[in-house]
């Protein structure tokens, strides 16, 4: 997977495409989302707008897992939305196979609803606590009654709570009687309920303890094989990024960074940005520690209402420089390793990308 | 697809797996909210308590016949003010004394549950459905449905209470029982509207309506299903709180001469003679006002009962 061969960079002009996975599911092209700030109250003017994601794109794979990562703000979150239509875009495509669903509406976007589902990042607050697991779980068969017949869901619904790991007597509990790992099982659960082909999984895992973290992601992972699902994950925390997913993009103030494998990501970064997140993990070897190198960034992250010229980074990058204010660098394959057979071939966003050795996190 | 069938087909091998997922949850029905609720309350003594009460005053509000042989319009002037209570003959016609025109106090108590009843309870049914539906589609929609409700609500909050009702009570020759309910609810909906607004404001943007609509709901199982249970508590606290203010606010407007008048029996119309002659026959405010305060306590009550057994984590 790791090994990006030449053959497939008609492909790679817009997104890479991994080998063998064939066509993409899922499209994203230069999606945009921009708040508009408005001034005045009976008569709203606009002066400005906050550009929560400004010109995203990726694929998405059959049965790949894609994670998306970044510091808070950058537009994560966004994005998960934008995907699932929870918020209608500003500009930009996304394409579920082949077929733009940014613009769909009413009994068609419903159809691909159930194509396309959600985990969310809060267990505490995506289950209506007035309502019993069997209800909530059950809920996605009485929207799309043609996926289950009426006195079969019951039935589904048990089955689904065995497939995420819950006893099926639980069906008439309610939510407050779970813990937080529970819940979040329960929201997989409704997720997987439509048999879906994407699930959009906005920092599922965030809200627990780092022990149920990992039953969590694990049932995940396992599901994933089970029923060939695509995700895309969406993690602040690069490990568990690493730890699920086949490809990363690395997302920087509603645009992205770079994008690539988890290797090439996690351990030939060429983007300034990836390398500053990844020196900033935690090294658990002291002896590894002691020789890695921490980029420590100075200054915050500008606002996105008001965002730099040019590169959105250079403002706190190191080798910032002239170009980099005038000219917005496209996410591309840096051209010094274009056409090298070298993990560092990857889409980055930088004018001057290059690899520099951090210490990986595994 | 290929992919879509390998999909269906895995599935149905997961399906396949837990062939027997407990018997005993299998027999066990299915609970539903609402069912939940109901067992809860049948249980609850606050709510059996309520219900009896309000049972017997619909009761008495419907046959007041059955209660009293006496008449509360029939007085004679030699019975003023006469007999304070004597508790010894419990229901004779004169019982709980008569008031200053010699009429039964017992009977008039009797034959004005009806009027009170009336006016308490469907005041309370059209400002909560009213105001509820005005307030849910205010909070939901927001934009400019929401501006325009909300500057309407505002209009009617502008207008002082008793001065509206004196003007619309005004504008009637008649008043019976239904034009004292129609001015009420007139003016009395825009407080049940704010609290529905408020409480599906803080319900829309949880994460379980997103779920919801990222599963394709309509907007009619969103609001259902996911927004009125949530936020019906607030609204049932104050439409119970609210349904003795409006039977006191009958008695007001009676006591102003603008109310129910006197031909009409009702328990505002005692409560406001009664206050009139408190230094002279203390019975007579004392007993219809007992029987408002058991009435506002029962529905008061009843609703928290209601809200307690609608919210799981009380349960």
């Amino acid at each position: 997977m790791a090994d990006l061969s030449k053959n497939d960079e008609a492909v790679a002009a817009a997104v890479e495409a991994p080998v063998g996975r064939g066509e993409p599911i899922l499209q994203v092209r230069n999606l945009k989302k921009h708040f508009p700030l408005t001034q005045g109250i009976v008569f709203k003017k606009q002066v400005g707008a906050v550009k929560a994601v400004d010109g995203v794109s990726f694929d998405l794979y059959q049965g790949e897992t894609l994670g998306i990562v970044g510091e808070s703000g950058c537009g994560k979150s966004t994005v998960a939305k934008l995907l699932m239509n929870l918020e209608s875009a500003t500009a930009g495509e996304v394409f579920y196979k082949g077929q733009d669903i940014t613009k769909l509406s009413g009994r068609a976007l419903k159809a691909v609803r159930r194509n396309i589902q959600m985990v969310f990042q809060d267990p505490y607050t995506s289950l209506n606590p007035r309502m019993t697991v069997g209800d909530i779980i059950g809920e996605p068969f009485d929207i799309h009654p043609e996926v289950a017949p009426k006195g079969d869901r019951r039935r589904k619904v048990q089955e689904l709570l065995d497939v995420v790991g819950l006893n099926p007597e639980y069906i008439n509990r309610y939510p407050h009687q779970f813990s937080g790992g529970q819940r979040q099982r329960i929201g997989i659960a409704r997720g997987l309920a439509l048999n879906p082909e994407i699930i959009i999984c906005d920092e599922p895992v965030s809200a627990l303890d780092v022990s149920v973290q990992a039953q969590v992601i694990n049932l995940m992972g396992k599901l994933q094989d089970e029923f060939n699902l695509s995700y895309l994950f969406i993690a602040h925390d690069l490990s568990i990024g690493r730890h699920i997913s086949d490809r990363v993009g690395v997302m920087y103030l509603g645009k992205m960074a770079e994008i690539g494998t988890d290797e090439q990501i996690y351990e030939h970064p060429t983007h300034p940005y990836t390398q500053a997140l990844l020196s900033a993990v935690p090294v658990p070897d002291p002896e590894a520690r002691a020789h890695r190198e921490r980029i420590i960034l100075t200054g915050d992250v500008p606002s996105p209402a008001n965002p730099p010229s040019g590169c959105s980074f250079r403002t706190r990058c190191w080798k910032a420089q002239e170009k980099c204010s005038q000219e917005t660098p496209l996410l591309a394959i840096p051209q010094r390793f274009d056409g090298l057979d070298t993990p560092a071939a990857h889409l980055s966003a930088c004018h001057f990308a290059e690899e520099k050795q951090v210490v990986p996190v595994h | 697809m290929l992919d879509v069938t390998k999909t269906a087909t895995a599935v149905e091998d997961a399906v396949a797996l837990p062939a027997d997922p407990a018997p005993a949850a299998k027999q066990e029905k299915a609970r539903s909210l609402w069912g939940d609720a109901w067992v809860d309350l049948r249980r609850n003594p606050y709510f059996l308590v309520a219900s009896v009460l309000i049972f017997f005053l619909l009761l008495v509000a419907a046959f007041p016949g059955l209660f009293t042989s006496a008449s509360p319009t029939k007085g004679d002037l030699v019975r003023h003010f006469l007999g304070k209570p004597e508790l010894g003959s419990i229901g004779s016609e004169g019982w709980l004394g008569y008031d200053g025109q010699g009429r039964s106090v017992y009977a008039r108590l009797i034959y004005g549950t009806r009027a009170s009843i009336i006016v308490g309870v469907t005041v309370t049914a059209i400002v909560t459905l009213v105001g509820g539906v005005m307030g849910m589609l205010a909070g939901y929609f927001g934009g400019w449905i929401d501006a325009l409700l909300s500057r309407l609500t505002d209009i009617f909050f502008g207008i002082p209470f008793l001065l509206g009702a004196m003007v619309v009570l005004q504008s009637f020759v008649e008043r019976t029982v239904w034009v004292v309910v129609f001015a009420l609810a007139f003016l009395g909906w825009t407080q049940m509207a704010r609290v529905m607004r408020g409480a599906v404001i803080t319900v829309k943007h949880a994460d379980y309506v997103h779920a919801a609509k990222a599963l394709g709901a309509g907007t009619g199982r969103i609001l259902f299903r996911h927004i009125l249970p949530n936020a019906m508590a607030p609204v049932i606290v104050v439409a119970t709180i609210a349904l003795g203010g409006y039977i006191s606010a009958e008695a007001t407007l009676s006591y102003l001469g603008l109310g129910l008048a006197a031909p009409t029996v009702s328990w505002g119309v005692d409560i406001s003679t009664g206050v009139d002659q408190i230094r002279v026959a203390q019975h007579i405010l004392l007993w219809p006002s007992i029987m408002l305060s058991i009435t506002v306590l029962a529905f008061i009550m009843l609703g928290e009962a209601v809200r307690n057994a609608l919210d799981p984590k009380l349960r």
